[in-house]
């Protein structure tokens, strides 16, 4: 790598680094040590193992099913919206899962529009509660991010592959054998292990639609057994669990997307001499039709519900509101003092990124349970509660982050660092008048997602509020719970509007000074 | 001059303020809703003792207790109100609670002793009722009359989780007190009856309510509410063999640095001007009767030879048995 003549200041990423693996690896330490080893795993805790594991494998097999059809319809068709579509892909990931959570119940739900269908015809009816009703959730966070991954797949492959196929005369069977299997086989397995990993750590939904003993997660059940039953023993084991299963998975994505394809994809629609006929055309348009309702449906159903209850809602509404939007800030700053300098040391020295990626392998409960054993002795931990939220926040986001700032800031000592060092210019003026104005856009996205993430997080905030200190996620949970759902859906419609408000806002800001 | 006496006038209230003092309660999430006793209760006590109180929804029962324990002796709580007896030896055991110091005879039935005994030093009864399925009488035509009816039947219920919530647990131990050695068997039939497992009480009448199921665990006196307040007719408790009673109790904690006042609420909880308030907005049986008589809806249909209770020094030994045949038959 051509570092250029700069020399680029390594220190400010190393205190960073040993910020973020002193916080992932000193509360690891903190639960282990609390963990009494005698006590072992009880057959509740073996179902809980089981039901994480389970959960996860039925929804990304089930999402990475359901991704092959919409990906292949979006890879190999043009028409209007195209774009839109597969711009709104990316939607669900900033999307606050409480928010969805609430949708999903609006359709599925006893009372949801889709029972209503079902009684009405005379079927039986679908039952949201449990395994199904947490495979929903997942599969519909997942698909979407399945279908970007294969869709990327596709648009891999080179236009002049499927023309020369063309040419040979090959048939629908020798394409998909030739061309298409091969790279499905890739792509798959990628796809179906990162949503694997995802699902493994998940809390709120299995916090609302799952619970009881048939519908715990190890997450869940280290909530449950700090919140119900105050055995911070057993929380700890339960968290020990919790890391190596998250690490196992998060080393499988790893090896799987060591395998990349070739290159970067052109973003155009192939022309296909395969595409034609009614069959295959109005296949594509079922499956594109039926994901993009799939997806709108349930936060449509937010919206308009929650526009009525925008009046109903509880002054604590607001309160929260204010609460979260100013952690959501907190904690954006807090990933940028991280990601900033770690990006700047990783320009140099890959190893730093690595440190950063341990924020995947982290349980954001895991994390929270340690702080609290750490804190508990010195002070009162849910004083603490919003700090050590924000905190956490700009920790999970931290593996995004670095993803997307690496690589910009590496382009930027390589192409500057030469003709900066000729001039003379290093430090804070190098920072200030090299790499920042170079950097907007990337630093906007960056702080969007963190900002957004941070917003509809409902985890550590779960453990340490009290009844007075709530983020406006676990507000719209209370209401939830306290079946006030009208409310609850006021509160989503806020809580909607401030996560992509924020995600916009520094997105935007990033990206319009980012020729000045 | 105008000034200086407005700011005057404005630090010595702030000082008058600041030596109110509080009294802060501990309880759980509908006690301190705008429809539960909650507000009229603290009005009513803010009459007579010169003082702040403040109620804080910290979970049902075993949440309650938990969260008692994580903070310990940094807790600001003075009393925790919403324990029931099955919980009461588990919170002795805590070491968090002080003696009340008080000889009540409360009107609640005692199937296990001598009726109006009260021989708990550490916790003080408010309100007592007996657990049931409650239903919907417009939606639901076969309504089972037992464990086994409902085990047998497809009739769809939400229950509370016992490791958090007093209905729950005390679920758990009816059907334990029931059935004994059987009572693992009668989970594993109810087990595909039950549509979820809430954290608390709001959680699962609220579900009922919005239709998710056909019947929820609640209290005989749950329709009262519906007669009384809303005067829909439509909800009915299903009348089981024998039925397990609740008695909620509140106590004061050790490390209370309002130990006087705390007396006092407690003291306060025993008359007509809490007790009052209790029926129709905690809608339970008061604990000690006030002189004004219950709502009709209120009759009782269950007679004190239907009422079940586990001691409250017994259910410990009792509990780990239960809750892990529980948890055997519902997480198959």
């Amino acid at each position: 790598m051509a570092r250029g003549a700069l020399q680029v200041r390594r220190w400010p990423g190393g205190v960073a680094a040993v910020c973020v693996a002193t916080l992932i690896l000193g509360t690891l330490l903190a639960v282990v040590l609390r963990a009494e080893a005698g006590r072992g795993l009880g057959p509740s805790d073996w179902a809980a193992i089981r039901f994480t594991v389970w959960q996860a494998l039925l929804s990304a097999v089930l999402s990475v099913l359901l991704a092959i059809p919409v990906a292949r319809a979006l890879a190999r068709r043009a028409f209007p919206g195209r774009r839109a579509i597969i711009g709104f892909l990316g939607a669900p990931f900033i999307l606050p899962v409480i928010v969805a959570v609430l949708g999903l119940l609006s359709v599925f739900g006893r009372g949801g529009i889709l029972n209503v269908a079902l009684r009405w015809v005379g079927l039986p009816e679908v039952q949201i509660y449990g395994l199904h009703g947490v495979v929903l959730a997942h599969v519909f966070f997942n698909v979407p991010l399945a279908t970007r991954l294969i869709l990327q797949g596709w648009q891999e492959i080179p236009a002049e592959r499927f023309r020369l196929a063309a040419q040979l005369g090959f048939g629908p069977r020798e394409m998909a054998r030739v061309i298409e299997r091969p790279m499905l086989r890739r792509a798959v397995p990628l796809a179906a292990v990162v949503i694997f990993a995802l699902c493994i750590s998940s809390f709120t939904v299995a916090l609302t639609l799952g619970g009881g003993p048939r519908a715990t997660t190890v997450e869940l059940a280290i909530y449950e057994a700090f919140h119900f039953e105050f055995d911070l023993g057993r929380a700890a084991l339960l968290a020990t669990v919790q890391i190596v299963l998250v690490g196992v998975a998060a080393l499988l994505a790893l090896r799987a997307s060591v395998a990349e394809g070739f290159g970067a994809g052109l973003d155009r629609v192939v022309t296909r001499s395969d595409s034609g006929g009614l069959g295959k055309v109005s296949l594509d348009f079922v499956s594109i039709t039926a994901a993009s309702l799939f997806l709108l449906v349930p936060i449509v159903m937010v919206a308009v519900e929650g526009a009525a209850g925008l009046w109903k809602m509880p002054a604590q509404v607001w309160t929260a509101a204010v609460v979260s939007f100013c952690v959501a800030l907190a904690s954006t700053g807090i990933m940028l003092a991280l990601a900033l300098p770690i990006a700047i040391a990783a320009a140099s020295w890959r190893g730093f990124e690595a440190v950063g990626l341990f924020g995947i392998a982290a349980s954001p409960l895991v994390i929270g349970v340690g702080l609290f054993v750490v804190i508990f002795p010195i002070a009162d931990p849910f004083a603490l509660a919003l700090p050590v939220t924000a905190l956490v926040n700009a920790v999970m986001a931290l593996p995004f982050a670095l993803r997307i700032l690496v690589g910009p800031v590496r382009d930027v000592v390589e192409s500057y660092g030469r003709l900066s060092a000729t001039l003379g210019i290093g430090g804070w003026a190098w920072m200030r008048l090299i790499l920042l104005p170079r950097l907007k856009g990337p630093l906007g996205f960056a702080s969007g997602l963190a900002a957004a993430l941070s917003m509809g997080d409902l985890g550590v905030i779960a453990l340490f509020a009290d009844s007075e200190t709530a983020t406006l996620p676990l507000q719209m949970y209370r209401l939830m719970g306290s079946y006030q759902m009208e409310a609850a859906a006021g509160a989503a419609v806020v809580l909607l509007v401030t996560s992509f408000g924020l995600f916009w806002a520094f997105d935007r800001g990033g990206r319009s000074h980012v020729d000045a | 001059m105008k000034y200086l006496a407005l700011a005057a006038g404005t630090l010595m209230s702030t000082a008058a303020w600041a030596e109110t003092p509080v009294l802060t309660v501990y309880t759980y999430d509908s006690f301190v809703a705008d429809w539960g006793p909650g507000p009229q209760i603290e009005a009513a006590f803010e009459e007579t003792c010169d003082c702040d109180l403040k109620f804080v929804a910290a979970g049902d029962g075993a949440a309650l207790l938990a969260r008692l324990r994580l903070e310990g002796a940094r807790s600001d709580a003075d009393i925790v109100l919403g324990l029931d007896t099955n919980l009461a030896g588990a919170a002795a055991e805590s070491g968090l609670f002080a003696p009340h110091g008080q000889s009540v005879a409360p009107d609640v039935p005692n199937p296990s002793g001598e009726a109006g005994a009260w021989e708990d030093p550490l916790f003080l009864p408010y309100d007592w009722g007996y657990f049931a399925f409650i239903y919907d009488t417009e939606k639901l035509a076969d309504v089972p009359g037992s464990f086994e009816e409902l085990a047998a039947s497809d009739v769809s219920i939400v229950i509370q989780d016992p490791r958090s919530s007093t209905p729950g647990l005390g679920l758990l131990l009816w059907v334990k007190e029931q059935y004994g050695d059987e009572a693992g068997a009668i989970w594993e039939g109810l087990a595909d009856n039950v549509v979820t497992v809430t954290k608390g009480w709001s959680e699962a009448y609220g579900l009922f309510l919005e239709g998710e199921a056909d019947m929820v665990l609640s209290y005989t006196t749950s329709p009262a509410y519906h007669i009384v307040a809303e005067e829909d007719e439509s909800k009915a408790a299903a009348p089981f063999p024998s039925h397990y009673m609740q008695i909620e109790v509140a106590g004061k904690l050790a490390n209370s640095d309002q130990p006087e006042l705390a007396d006092k609420f407690l003291a306060f909880m025993t008359t007509d001007a809490f007790q009052s308030v209790i029926p129709t907005t905690n809608w339970m049986y008061p604990a000690f009767t006030p002189n004004e008589p219950l709502p009709d809806a209120f009759a009782k249909p269950i007679g004190p030879e239907q009422a079940r209770l586990i001691p409250a020094g017994d259910v410990a030994a009792i509990r780990e048995e239960a809750m892990a045949e529980w948890r055997a038959a519902l997480s198959k």
